[in-house]
């Protein structure tokens, strides 16, 4: 093809990396040398790492995101092992799909009146005797209803990568005389670890920032990196420490791909 | 042995399907409740929706959400697929991985990263908050899933097809026209789709670059739950589980469509060789 021909299909495209890829993020860390009143400076760097507060907020987050991670692989893992074998799994995996198609901000809304003081499961708790618990606004109640919401996500690649598993290894693994344990922790979940690793990249990184559930079901009590970001940035209007900690969340994020870094890309399909 | 443990897998998986779908289902029960509270349901009834579509302002926010999920769709696939194109045109392996990382950039970064470095950015440019930088950012973020549908159907695509086609004397343009495009447009369809699911579920990007004037869907649930319950949401929540009902339907229509006549069309293929 010719070059002038060649080069209109790059134009738009590269226009878009160079001003929404690459220059945004430069533009973050730009920012993150200034003070409110935009002056060149490295006091949020050195606030963020002298001051107790953001090390523990941020030593937080990672945990909260950690326990997101680990409760939604425990379950899912199962979850994708037993639908991989099912008849009709097409269909099945579709009714884990769905849900990830009803916007998230609805999911988050449903647990207000679930776990309100009258709600579903402090009525359920009741009927096993046990007295109504105070749940909304809780570390647990973040903790659980964002695991809810990434459940699928993670169910997804790891039931792709048990898909891809011949049928061959699970028996030639049954012939040489291994139980269904040996089978299940020598040969599938080492052959399903690009779908956990991805399953985890899917998770936990936009578990560092889930601000608005923080905010619905954590009332204002559970900082994570990404509340201090939204805060920065839309009520302090101290742009300069939203960055830092932009900064901080991109670096996490980039340590999080390097450890979980496979061939598979993020898709809901 | 195996048949005790399929069973409980078995009971294993109902158990998590009915916690996937409790919350949705409670939402939805709850929009059909006399009451105004999520707890105590009180007889069945329609008035919510009725509030709802007597709303002005919420219906003047869907039609904004729908706009703005339907342009920047369409913008978001023109421009991905051309990047796609490109990057399968990329000489080189290096440049052609150098280019999927950058593209896949947007894809894992953090919601509130995104949002706001394009605050920073739509700020330090002038460019007013409200719709249009609403649209551009929604633009920006579903471009990298669209370059990601079309690219493999691209490198699906043997090289003979082009290769013909240039022999036979078709002009650049006219490859790109009857072969190339009509080859990779179930890839397109898949992204376009794509691209109008991601508009409709960003929360977080739509948040920061929103400025006051100017709501879509996701925003103002946000506001209106911070203020507590109102069944209204319930009602809209009904609606819109209907709405993704059908495009997931719609969705999987095209794919199993696609993948029919695709597998047809392998079969042409080995029999022509």
């Amino acid at each position: 093809m010719k070059k002038s021909f060649r080069a209109m299909f790059y134009t738009p495209y590269m226009m878009w990396l160079a001003l929404f890829v690459i220059a945004p993020v430069g533009l973050i860390v730009y920012y993150s040398f200034f003070n409110i009143s935009h002056q060149f400076t490295f006091d949020n760097y050195a606030t963020f790492f002298r001051s107790g507060t953001y090390l523990t907020m941020t030593a937080n987050s990672v945990l909260y995101a950690f326990l997101i991670t680990l409760i939604s692989l425990l379950i899912s893992y199962p979850m994708a092992l037993v639908i991989s074998k099912l008849k009709h799994r097409d269909l099945w995996i579709l009714l884990v799909i769905l849900p990830t198609w009803i916007n998230l901000l609805l999911k988050a809304y449903a647990f207000i009146g679930l776990l309100s003081h009258d709600g579903l499961v402090n009525n359920l708790f009741e009927l096993v005797g046990l007295p109504a618990q105070h749940m909304l606004f809780t570390d647990t109640s973040f903790i659980l209803v964002a695991s809810y919401i990434q459940i699928p996500f993670m169910i997804l690649p790891i039931y792709n990568s048990l898909t891809d598993i011949s049928d061959s290894y699970i028996k030639a693994s049954h012939d040489l005389g291994a139980t269904n344990w040996q089978t299940l922790t020598k040969i599938i979940i080492p052959m399903t670890m690009p779908g956990i690793k991805s399953g985890v990249q899917i998770v936990f990184i936009p578990s560092l920032s889930l601000f608005m559930l923080s905010r619905l079901i954590g009332g204002n009590k559970i900082i994570t990196l990404g509340t201090a970001v939204e805060e920065h940035f839309l009520t302090t209007m101290n742009w300069g420490m939203g960055s830092t900690i932009g900064v901080v969340l991109i670096i996490s994020m980039v340590v999080v791909m390097l450890f979980t870094n496979t061939k598979r890309k993020r898709g809901r399909n | 042995m195996s048949n005790r443990s399929s069973k409980l897998g078995k009971i294993y998986i109902v158990i998590i399907f009915l916690l996937l779908y409790m919350p949705i289902l409670y939402l939805i029960i709850y929009s059909f409740s006399k009451g105004t509270t999520m707890t105590n349901f009180r007889g069945f009834s329609l008035t919510h929706y009725g509030e709802l579509f007597h709303d002005k302002r919420m219906l003047a926010i869907f039609l904004d959400t729908i706009l703005i999920a339907l342009l920047s769709s369409v913008f978001s696939t023109i421009i991905g697929t051309l990047g796609a194109l490109g990057i399968s045109n990329a000489k080189r392996e290096r440049s052609r991985q150098t280019l999927l990382s950058l593209n896949n950039i947007l894809l894992v970064s953090p919601d509130v990263i995104m949002g706001a470095s394009f605050l920073i950015f739509f700020t330090s440019l002038k460019v007013p908050l409200g719709f249009w930088s609403v649209l551009l950012s929604h633009i920006a973020f579903e471009i990298p899933i669209v370059v990601l549908m079309v690219l493999p159907r691209l490198d699906e695509m043997s090289p003979s097809l082009i290769n013909a086609a240039t022999d036979l004397g078709a002009t650049s343009g006219q490859v790109l026209s009857r072969v190339v495009l009509p080859f990779i447009q179930p890839g397109i369809i898949a992204g376009f789709f794509m691209a109008i699911t991601y508009s409709l579920d960003d929360f977080a990007v739509t948040f920061f670059v929103t400025g006051n004037g100017f709501t879509t869907l996701s925003v103002e649930i946000y506001s209106r739950a911070r203020q507590g319950i109102s069944l209204e949401i319930n009602a809209l929540a009904g609606i819109m589980f209907v709405f993704s009902l059908i495009l997931v339907i719609v969705y999987y229509f095209i794919e199993n469509h696609n993948l029919v006549s695709r597998r047809k069309k392998d079969k042409l293929g080995v029999a022509n060789q």
